[in-house]
């Protein structure tokens, strides 16, 4: 059985990450940031990556990562989640990387994402589920054409790995293509068109189980993220409903709105055990597919509902720009497309555990 | 006497002494009590070595490998997993010593007599009286949904000692005789068809002072203690994937091609996840009671598994077309033990109707997570500070 528990490391990394989060992302200065032209958080993304070690944890040492796991990335997204970072940490360590790990030959590649030198970013759209069919470029004459959208976190990508029709996987570096902003549900993590002219790329080895093995990984660790902007927004919601009173008592102590925290609290719990249940299994290479198929059928709806209460329960505050509970929300909306949506993973469980339709 | 390996050596000592072949059952287990490996977090000379609790593992491996009989827990639930915590923390050496050797090798079976007609989810307003006359209490009222009251030897019993102080405070917690002449046990049947548990009525029922437990007036309090541990048996059980309801549905899924829709098998797919993901809710709760590290999530197991039995059990019915339409018995038994597996879907769904009723409403359990995980406020109470006798009924 998965051990479903934090060490005491994992607790203390995730203690050092929300210090740094604490003093360094607060929602304010996000907010002010996403409609800039930078909405990406680099010298969040400096400390995390450089500072920290962090972009490196799925890395082994040899190849110049921190040789840690999925269990300790999904503690560092759970706090990304919270704060709704606006930093390219699931897509460039964990997407990417895992991407790089599944080819022969990813050559410097692999070890300038774990640093956190170079930002990398798989050029697969955001919403493909693990074994859903992906986009390709054309490959002629030794160089790439062809367009992909909604590839997340493009914009700040020093490098994409980018899918051609040959079936193979080529670094492509960003100064070779042209990259254009989408206007973007969740701007924290905001997506890109790619636009690749005769662009010149080193073949990596073949696509296929490299971007199934990244998107699974993906997907898996995502649950750890969603529970993170959950717990947020269900801890936000009911210190606000302590504070906030009408008809003369806390609002909190009406037993309409307690019972829907106390929803949302005991649907936290189980995403808890879900989310673990999934970054376990990527650890030990034990029941992936299931696990990471449960954790996805299990988090979006549980992270957008947690989302919902908290906007709703905010009352008037909650629909205001000002307020941060829609970075929240569109995280989480945004979150239960990316990586496939809850019903494609159960389409995929219904085949896994042999529950096939009629 | 805390060590794992000296807990695996003293229990092949005692089978060594007592070889489970050759052992009538019932000196099996008195011998097992006496050596204490009935529970061994219990103190010693009560069934225990005061040994952690998750230790008690190793000696039911090592007994199970030699095939030794147990107390048949399911049977003695209410004994093991409510009176008994409560008589260890609560009681006198003389109760503690008189009562827990027969309750745990199951040759007494207990039953508890809470609620009340008048008093549900609001138990602290409670109306059976019990008067002191000498040496005695003198109890009179109405006892209802008892399981096992038909086969029990003792009680465990709160009634209203003071009608004159606020509900709460005028509670005293004692064991009843379940053969003394003044109590009469009803069937009460249940939409099931059958009668699992019983009313209970009491007429002036003699209680020695010897058998209450705690202090008079401080049943609340005490009753504290099997309320909470009735709840985490309740929602606590290990399953393997597909272990609870969900397996017989998946089962007759892929057995009866023939039954499958689109719309069931959706809602059937997301049953399934809820299902395997409150299964590894309470597998992380178990492992966090192992680390020593118990969490508040136990609070919530009761929960998610009523409305998971109700949800799956009412598909299960609607999968079963024609046959939905059927139901297996509806003979007035009154049975031992609640049985799910051994009946068809139309028991389970009517069955897991009570699981959002029995242990506590899962309206009640919601507020109880909200106040005490969650902090937030109580409702206003207009009883709290009114003599019981005051109050509306």
């Amino acid at each position: 059985m998965s051990d479903l528990l934090y060490s005491e490391e994992e607790e203390a990394l995730r203690a050092a990450v929300r210090d740094l989060l604490t003093d360094h992302c607060d929602a304010a200065g996000v907010i002010a940031r996403i409609e800039s032209d930078a909405p990406h958080d680099l010298s969040l993304w400096k400390s995390l990556a450089d500072g920290m070690g962090l972009a490196g944890l799925l890395v082994p040492e040899d190849r110049g990562g921190q040789g840690a796991t999925h269990r300790e990335t999904a503690v560092v997204l759970e706090e990304l989640g919270r704060a709704v970072a606006p930093v390219p940490y699931l897509t460039s360590a964990v997407v990417a990387t895992e991407a790089l790990l599944a080819c022969p030959e990813p050559g410097g590649l692999l070890a300038s994402l774990a640093s956190g030198r170079r930002i990398g970013a798989l050029a697969v759209g955001l919403h493909t589920a693990p074994r859903a069919a992906f986009a390709t470029v054309r490959l002629e004459g030794g160089a790439l054409h062809g367009e992909l959208t909604g590839i997340a976190d493009a914009a700040v990508a020093d490098v994409l790995l980018v899918p051609a029709d040959d079936g193979g996987l080529y670094a492509v570096e960003a100064g070779a293509v042209t990259v254009t902003p989408q206007t973007s549900l969740d701007l924290t993590r905001p997506l890109a068109r790619i636009v690749l002219d005769g662009a010149r790329g080193r073949r990596l080895g073949d696509a296929e189980p490299a971007v199934r093995r990244a998107l699974r990984a993906g997907a898996g660790l995502l649950a750890s993220e969603q529970l993170g902007v959950a717990e947020w927004s269900l801890t936000e919601t009911v210190r606000h409903l302590k504070d906030r009173k009408q008809f003369n008592r806390p609002v909190g102590g009406f037993q309409a709105l307690k019972h829907r925290l106390a929803q949302s609290w005991l649907e936290t719990v189980n995403l808890r055990a879900a989310a673990r249940n999934a970054a376990d299994a990527l650890t030990t290479g034990e029941d992936v597919d299931v696990a990471v198929a449960v954790a996805q059928s299990y988090a979006a709806p549980v992270a957008v509902r947690a989302a919902e209460e908290a906007l709703q329960l905010h009352g008037g505050i909650g629909m205001t720009w000002e307020h941060p509970v829609h970075l929240h929300l569109k995280r989480a909306k945004a979150d239960s497309i990316a990586y496939g949506t809850a019903g494609a993973h159960r389409e995929e469980l219904a085949e896994l555990v042999d529950l096939r339709a009629p | 006497m805390t060590d794992a390996a000296e807990l695996r050596r003293r229990t092949q000592e005692f089978l060594a002494a007592h070889p489970p072949a050759g052992t009538a059952r019932q000196d099996f287990l008195r011998a097992r009590f006496d050596a204490g490996l009935a529970w061994v977090h219990f103190p010693e000379g009560l069934g225990g070595l005061g040994a952690p609790r998750t230790l008690q593992a190793v000696v039911d491996a090592e007994l199970e490998a030699a095939g030794a009989p147990d107390n048949d827990p399911r049977r003695i639930g209410i004994g093991l997993g409510m009176a008994a915590p409560t008589i260890l923390q609560y009681g006198t050496q003389e109760q503690k010593e008189r009562f827990l050797r027969p309750l745990w090798t199951g040759e007494e079976v207990w039953c508890q007599l809470f609620s009340e007609p008048g008093a549900g989810s609001d138990l602290a307003a409670l109306g059976t009286r019990a008067v002191r006359e000498g040496g005695h209490w003198v109890v009179d009222g109405q006892k209802v949904w008892t399981s096992s009251a038909h086969l029990a030897r003792w009680a465990i019993l709160i009634a209203r000692t003071d009608p004159d102080v606020p509900k709460h405070r005028g509670i005293t917690y004692f064991v009843c005789d379940m053969t003394d002449p003044g109590v009469e046990v009803r069937p009460l049947r249940q939409i099931t068809g059958e009668a699992e548990f019983n009313e209970v009525f009491l007429t002036g029922v003699r209680i020695p002072d010897a058998h209450r437990l705690g202090e008079a007036g401080d049943g609340w309090r005490v009753a504290q203690t099997t309320l909470n541990n009735e709840r985490v048996a309740i929602g606590g059980m290990r399953l393997p994937r597909e272990g609870g309801m969900i397996g017989p549905v998946a089962k007759t899924w892929r057995e009866r091609p023939g039954l499958r829709t689109h719309d069931l098998h959706q809602r059937l797919l997301k049953l399934w996840v809820e299902a395997e993901v409150a299964r590894l809710t309470g597998e992380r709760l178990r492992q966090q009671l192992v680390a020593g590290q118990p969490g508040p999530e136990g609070a919530g197991m009761k929960l998610g598994f009523a409305r998971l039995n109700q949800e799956i059990s009412g598909l299960e019915v609607e999968l079963r077309g024609e046959e939905g339409l059927l139901y297996d018995d509806w003979t007035m038994r009154r049975p031992e033990l609640v049985d799910f597996t051994g009946r068809d879907a139309g028991y389970r769904y009517l069955r897991a109707k009570g699981n959002s009723i029995e242990g506590g409403t899962s309206e009640v359990l919601l507020n109880i997570v909200a106040e005490r995980v969650l902090g937030l406020p109580a409702e206003p109470r207009t009883d709290k500070d009114v003599p019981w006798k005051d109050l509306a009924r």
